[in-house]
Order: structure tokens, then C-alpha cells, then sequence
């Protein structure tokens, strides 16, 4: 055995013991649960572990094959079948949550049914179950192929896709069983948090050990913005999730920070959660697979040097302004306003140069659906990054703020960029690294596309015209200055706008599905790419 | 020494001010240096080239 297996052998014993301890010394029944679901994937880790000692031989995989580069595919196979699974779910429990704020009745009365349970379950599901795997997945093949090295390590890439699966089933188990530290995108409790830990420096060391292996001289600019995803979101993730278990065999945590600050941590995290998981890490998907797919090099690799540091400097100070008209201190107000409308420079320059690429090859776009899913992606990227810091402004956040329009920001920003990019290099990414010459069906993409933009265009319109207007009815005054609405009439007037919210997610999820069947017929029936052999053997005409 | 509130949020604000704007002149100019042009055009190509 290898060192490496070793130690993940001893690492995963040691936690599969005290696993075992504190299912038994546990102070509550979530945490037995989480520490059994914990000794069971540490049993089951060793078990891997082991099965693939045996497999292996003796042998280790080249590092080249016939002069190419012998990439380690596997990890990436997985992480991209556990993004669509958890598109999937994600999507799915947003419906459900989408028609319990029209139909209360579908809460079942039933605790672990509730929006309040069910809504992390859905930011998380969609955010780091099915965005992070596809982080993941993109951007160990990125950084492979643009340093033309084989990743390192025979365990560690599978322990960072594995280990962060394990981490979304128990944090997605614990918001259904009540279990969660009330921080918004942060609700994992603390051993989770711990774990997710542990499997984030394997990932840094995985990526910065490939880019330290690379035969490439230069660091493509794809890989900054994976970089700098990964080291934001590890030191945003230790900052505010520094808490102290009430006891070790216990899921209750106290947070250290505490009043206005523990709030100004919070959304210092909460927005950078967008700009480096949301926005650096899928940018850097940008910045790979819409030229792969255009064929055509990056528009200006200087504006992309910018964008990557003036996106960096500008997004980490914006969080103040989701604190607007708060204890927060009146100058940090400002500050976040500030830098949130600066950000219009560096998102525009990035969507400016994603959809320049397609200059020349406009025509593309007509004819390839998986094209366009990317390039709209870039135009919604650019439509909500204009939004975004507009209800920054404190003056349009009075009236924003609270309101669903906040809701159909985000998700045009989620939906329109991030899903889109992400179908976009899923539909790449599949027949790549299973071989295969293109997906199963450009038709099925072409439904896809249409179906969910459909969806997308009933989210977000109805989400304004519903944010707007309650908005509007909140500081409606008579003029007695009474307030003229009671919270229920708000609440009245709203549902049509819940309903048609509603069905365009139903609408969203159809095209995911339709998404999830092109790709399991992609790598089923998908037609084998010609390989450079069959290339040479084929006859003369 | 003590310092007060303003003192130090002074300092902070006025040296983080010079330092990001010498910086980020400094990428700018990196970024832009007509000598780096081919290093880039060659970067920008980096998908493309099939291996």
C-alpha cells in the first residue's frame, strides 16, 4: 500500500471510532444519526480504499499514455452524475416550497415538511449539491487539461468528490430534522462544518498540486478563478462558522460572533458566497468551455487579467449592503453600497469579454443549442449583475429590500447564469470525459433551452411585479397616515404572482429533466468519439 | 499608546485606499505591458490546443 492509502486508511479508522463513540454517547438523536451516517461512510471509505489496493495490483495508473497526458477521469464522472441528481432534488424542492407559499396546505402540518426546514434544503441542494459539484467536476478537468498533467493522488481526488457528497447528506438530512446554526447559506452545524473542512484543504492541495505538476509554463486564466473560489470560500467558511459545540457528542453550537457583528460576519460571508462560489467559480467555467465550444480563444486575455483582479478586489467589501437601515454602522453601509456599484466594472468587463469570444461565430448560435445555453448564460450574468448593485443602492434597497424582488434577483443571477453555465459545460463535459463525440440529442438540448427559459422569464417577471408591489404596499400611507395595507393584504395580492412563480420552476425542472435523460442516453448510447487510430486507419477516398 | 476609533479607522481606510489603488495600477500595467502581448495571445490559446 501506498502512503497515501495509509493514512486515509488510519485517518477514516480513527473517525470511524469515534464515529461509533458518539452515536453512543450522543446527546441527541440527530446526532446519532449523523455520527452512524458517519461511521458507515468511513467504514465504506476503507472498504473503497482497500477494493482498490486489491484491484490495482501493485500497479500505478502512467502518467502518460502513448505521450499524452493520462488524465484521472473517475472523480469527475462521478461529480458530474451527482451534480445532475442533485439539480435535480434541488430543483424539485424549490417547486415544492415554491407551491407552499401559494398553498400553505402543503406544509402537511408536519414539522420536518416546513418552509422554514425545507428552504435550506433547497438553497443548499441547489447551491453546494448541485453547483459544487459542478465545480468540482469542471474544475479538476480544467486544470488537467490546461496544465496537461494528471492530477495527483490515488485517494485524495476521490476523498474531496466523495467526502463532499457525504457532507450534503448530512447537512441536507439535519436542516430536515431541525438541525441548523439559523446563518443563512451557513446552516450546517459544527461537525459539518468541521468535516467540509477537512475535505476543502484536500481539494486546495489536489488543484495547487496539479498546477504545481503543469507542463503548460503559464496558468491559464480559468484556473485564477478557480483558485481564488477555493481560497475565498475556505477562509469565509472558517470565519463564520467559528462556533463552540455545547457539547462534543451534541449537534447545539454557539457562534463566537454575537450582535451586530455576528451579522456583518454573516453577510461579509453571504455575499462572498456569490461572488467567489457563485461568480469566480463559474466565470472560470466561463472562461474555459465558451471557447472550447466556440472554438475560438478567449476575446482579450488582458481584460481578463483585469476582470479576475479587479473582481477580486471590489466583490469582498460588498457584503454591508444586505444590512441596509440596520445597527450596522452607517459608513459600512456606505462602503458596501460603494463597492456594489464599482462591481458594475469588473461584471461587465467579464460578460463583455465571454460574449465577444462568439465574434466571427455569431452564426454558432443558430445551429448549437449547448452554444447558447453558455452565451445566454454570460447575458444573464450580465443582466443580474446590473441589478444587483442597482438595489444595492440604499435608496432602491428601501423599497427592495425584504420584497420578492430580492428573490427574482437572485434567481435570475441563479437560474439564468449559474444553471445555464452549468447545463452549458455538463453538456461539454459528458461526452468528453465518457468519450463520446458530442451529446446523445442537440434536439433534446434545443427543448431544454427553450422550456427553461420559458420558466426563467415567468420566475423573474413575476417575482418583480410581486416584490414591487409589495414593496409599494408596505409604505403605502392614507392620508391620515394610517398604513393603508394590513401584512395579510400584502400577503393576499401576492398569490397569483406564487402561482405563476410556481410553474415557471415546474417549467425549469421539465428542461433539467429532459437534461438528465440527453445525458444518460449520452452515456449509454452515446456514438464513440473517433479515436486518432481510427482516424489513421480509415481508407483514402 | 492608545489609539482611538477614529485613529484607526483613519489609517485603515486611508492606507487601504493607496494600497489597492498601487496595486491595482500595477495589474493594469501588467496586464496592458505591450511586451506581455505575445505571452498572452499564446495563454488565450491554451483551450484550444488539443493534446
Amino acid at each position: 500500500m501506498s502512503l497515501e492509502e495509509i493514512g486515509y486508511s488510519v485517518f477514516l479508522g480513527l473517525l470511524f471510532l469515534y464515529c461509533v463513540l458518539a452515536a453512543g454517547k450522543a446527546v441527541d438523536p440527530v446526532f446519532a444519526f449523523h455520527a452512524t451516517i458517519g461511521a458507515i461512510a468511513s467504514a465504506a471509505g476503507i472498504f473503497l480504499i482497500v477494493r482498490s489496493f486489491i484491484d490495482r495490483d501493485g500497479r500505478v495508473e502512467p502518467e502518460e499514455v502513448n505521450g499524452k497526458p493520462n488524465y484521472n477521469l473517475g472523480p469527475i464522472k462521478f461529480a458530474s452524475i451527482a451534480a445532475m441528481f442533485w439539480g435535480l432534488a434541488g430543483f424539485s424542492v424549490g417547486i415544492w416550497i415554491a407551491l407552499e407559499l401559494a398553498y400553505p396546505v402543503l406544509n402537511l402540518g408536519l414539522p420536518w415538511t416546513t418552509f422554514g426546514r425545507l428552504r435550506p434544503l433547497h438553497t443548499s441542494a441547489v447551491i453546494f449539491a448541485f453547483g459544487g459539484n459542478v465545480l468540482l467536476a469542471t474544475s479538476f478537468y480544467v486544470v488537467q487539461r490546461t496544465s496537461r498533467a494528471r492530477m495527483p493522488g490515488l485517494v485524495t481526488p476521490w476523498f474531496v468528490i466523495l467526502g463532499y457528497n457525504v457532507f450534503i447528506v448530512i447537512a441536507g438530512t439535519g436542516y430536515l430534522l431541525g438541525v441548523t446554526q439559523s446563518k443563512e447559506y451557513a446552516e450546517p452545524e459544527w461537525y459539518a462544518d468541521l468535516w467540509l473542512t477537512v475535505v476543502w484543504v484536500a481539494y486546495l492541495l489536489v488543484f495547487l498540486a496539479t498546477l504545481w505538476k503543469r507542463k503548460e509554463p503559464h496558468i491559464y486564466v480559468a484556473n485564477w478563478f478557480y483558485l481564488a473560489f477555493i481560497v475565498t470560500i475556505a477562509m469565509l467558511h472558517l470565519v463564520n462558522n467559528a462556533a463552540v459545540p455545547v457539547s462534543f457528542f451534541g449537534s447545539k453550537s454557539y457562534v463566537v460572533w454575537s450582535g451586530v457583528q455576528d451579522a456583518m460576519v454573516q453577510w461579509w460571508y453571504g455575499h462572498n458566497a456569490v461572488g467567489f462560489f457563485l461568480t469566480a467559480g463559474f466565470l472560470a467555467i466561463m472562461y474555459y468551455f465558451v471557447p472550447k465550444r466556440a472554438n475560438r480563444p478567449v476575446y482579450s486575455y488582458r481584460l481578463s487579467i483585469i476582470h479576475f483582479w479587479a473582481l477580486i478586489f471590489l466583490y469582498i467589501w460588498a457584503g454591508p449592503h444586505h444590512l441596509h437601515y440596520t445597527a450596522l454602522p452607517e459608513w459600512a453601509s456606505t462602503l458596501g453600497m460603494v463597492f456594489s456599484v464599482m462591481l458594475w466594472m469588473p461584471s461587465w468587463g467579464g460578460m463583455i469579454n465571454g460574449l465577444m469570444t462568439l465574434s466571427g461565430a455569431w452564426d454558432k448560435l443558430r445551429t448549437d443549442p449547448v452554444l447558447r445555453l453558455l452565451v445566454v448564460s454570460v447575458a444573464f450574468y450580465g443582466m443580474s449583475t446590473f441589478e444587483g448593485p442597482l438595489m444595492s443602492v440604499k435608496s432602491v434597497n428601501s423599497l427592495s429590500h425584504y420584497t420578492d424582488w430580492t428573490i427574482g434577483h437572485v434567481h435570475s443571477g441563479a437560474l439564468g447564469w449559474v444553471g445555464y453555465v452549468s447545463f452549458g459545460a455538463l453538456y461539454c463535459l459528458v461526452p468528453w470525459i465518457y468519450g463520446k463525440r458530442d451529446v446523445y440529442s442537440l434536439k433534446l438540448v434545443d427543448w431544454h433551452f427553450w422550456i427553461s427559459t420559458l420558466g426563467i422569464v415567468l420566475y423573474i417577471t413575476s417575482m418583480w411585479v410581486s416584490g414591487i408591489m409589495q414593496g409599494l404596499m408596505w409604505r403605502a400611507y392614507t392620508n391620515l397616515g394610517f398604513l393603508q395595507y394590513s401584512f395579510v393584504e400584502t400577503v393576499e395580492a401576492m398569490h397569483p404572482y406564487y402561482v405563476i412563480r410556481a410553474l415557471g420552476g415546474i417549467l425549469f425542472l421539465t428542461g433539467a429533466v429532459i437534461m438528465a435523460v440527453n445525458l444518460y442516453l449520452t452515456i449509454r448510447h452515446g456514438e464513440a468519439e473517433k479515436t486518432a487510430a481510427d482516424v489513421a486507419l480509415a481508407p483514402a477516398e | 499608546m492608545d489609539f482611538s476609533y477614529e485613529q484607526v479607522a483613519t489609517f485603515a481606510q486611508q492606507s487601504g485606499l493607496v494600497y489597492f489603488v498601487v496595486i491595482f495600477s500595477a495589474i493594469c500595467v501588467y496586464a496592458l505591458w505591450p511586451k506581455n502581448k505575445t505571452k498572452f495571445d499564446h495563454a488565450a490559446q491554451i483551450p484550444l490546443e488539443e493534446d
